[in-house]
């Protein structure tokens, strides 16, 4: 299963220079790969690996995630504003799916 | 407390930690209640090679980081957490990387998060999953190639199975 439904929350709005937090969610099993199905067969991993969120085609976050990570994976972080400009979030899961998302952030 | 007879062993633990919870008043009974829940916490072997391959030898230090969990975790699949770390996160000195590892979960790293100073803040946030009672570390790489360490026991009530 890819990671679909991705969830961003952003400020309306913001002026250059103020610091903002963005909060990201996407919908994902996150299988750990230690379960085992009701035969005994271990379930394969299946999770988001790698998520990236740029700004202004500029990498401004990045994390590597396990399975200790929960399903649906949520990720908050702050950014400076540098000035206007659009978001770009990718989660990268197991089968090689990414999922991107964009979002322009309206810069006052 | 009286205990009636075929109580579960899950339920005299949780009966224990509600009492240790109530128990604040008492540091006395506090102390005692931290230090059973000391003997429980599990430190695995993947865990300790995580950490050393993390820390190459180095002392962290202490002190610099926040790690914000809940002290009891009712369910162990989705548990809040938010690191920050005390940085300017300004050009010259800033944190590049938090990693997260779990002392008892089957996979001991949890996550890395790569950070510059465009964050200008160094507090990330997420859920984790904890199989069991244990420690949670956070790792931090500072750009002048010196690292920093917190650390938060978590009781947890209903492990996040096999995380």
């Amino acid at each position: 299963m890819t990671a679909t439904k991705p969830r961003i929350k952003i400020p309306e709005s913001a002026k250059a220079g103020e610091v903002i937090e963005v909060r990201t969610l996407v919908t994902h099993v996150m299988e750990t790969g230690n379960r085992k199905d009701k035969d005994g067969k271990v379930i394969a991993r299946e999770i988001v690996h790698t998520f990236v969120a740029k700004y202004a085609d500029q990498q401004v976050f990045r994390a590597e995630l396990g399975p200790g990570i929960s399903a649906n994976p949520f990720i908050a972080f702050s950014l400076k504003v540098p000035g206007p400009g659009t978001f770009e979030f990718s989660w990268t899961d197991d089968s090689g799916a990414t999922v991107i998302e964009t979002l322009p952030l309206n810069v006052v | 407390m009286s205990r009636t007879p075929g109580i579960s062993v899950l339920n005299r633990r949780s009966l224990l930690l509600s009492a240790a919870g109530a128990a604040l008043a008492f540091p006395a009974w506090l102390a005692l209640a931290q230090e059973t829940a000391q003997t429980v916490v599990e430190r695995s072997k993947l865990f300790e090679d995580a950490m050393s391959a993390l820390l190459k030898g180095a002392t962290p230090v202490e002190g610099r980081i926040t790690l914000e969990l809940p002290e009891i975790a009712e369910n162990g699949n989705f548990v809040p957490l938010t690191v920050s770390v005390d940085s300017p996160m300004t050009h010259d000195n800033y944190v590049k990387a938090i990693h997260i590892l779990s002392s008892a979960n089957p996979v001991a790293r949890v996550a890395t998060f790569h950070l510059s100073p465009v964050n200008s803040v160094a507090r990330v946030q997420s859920r984790m999953r904890l199989a069991k009672t244990q420690d949670v570390f956070a790792i931090a790489e500072l750009s002048d190639g010196s690292l920093a360490m917190g650390t938060a026991t978590v009781k947890v009530t209903i492990g996040g199975c096999s995380s």
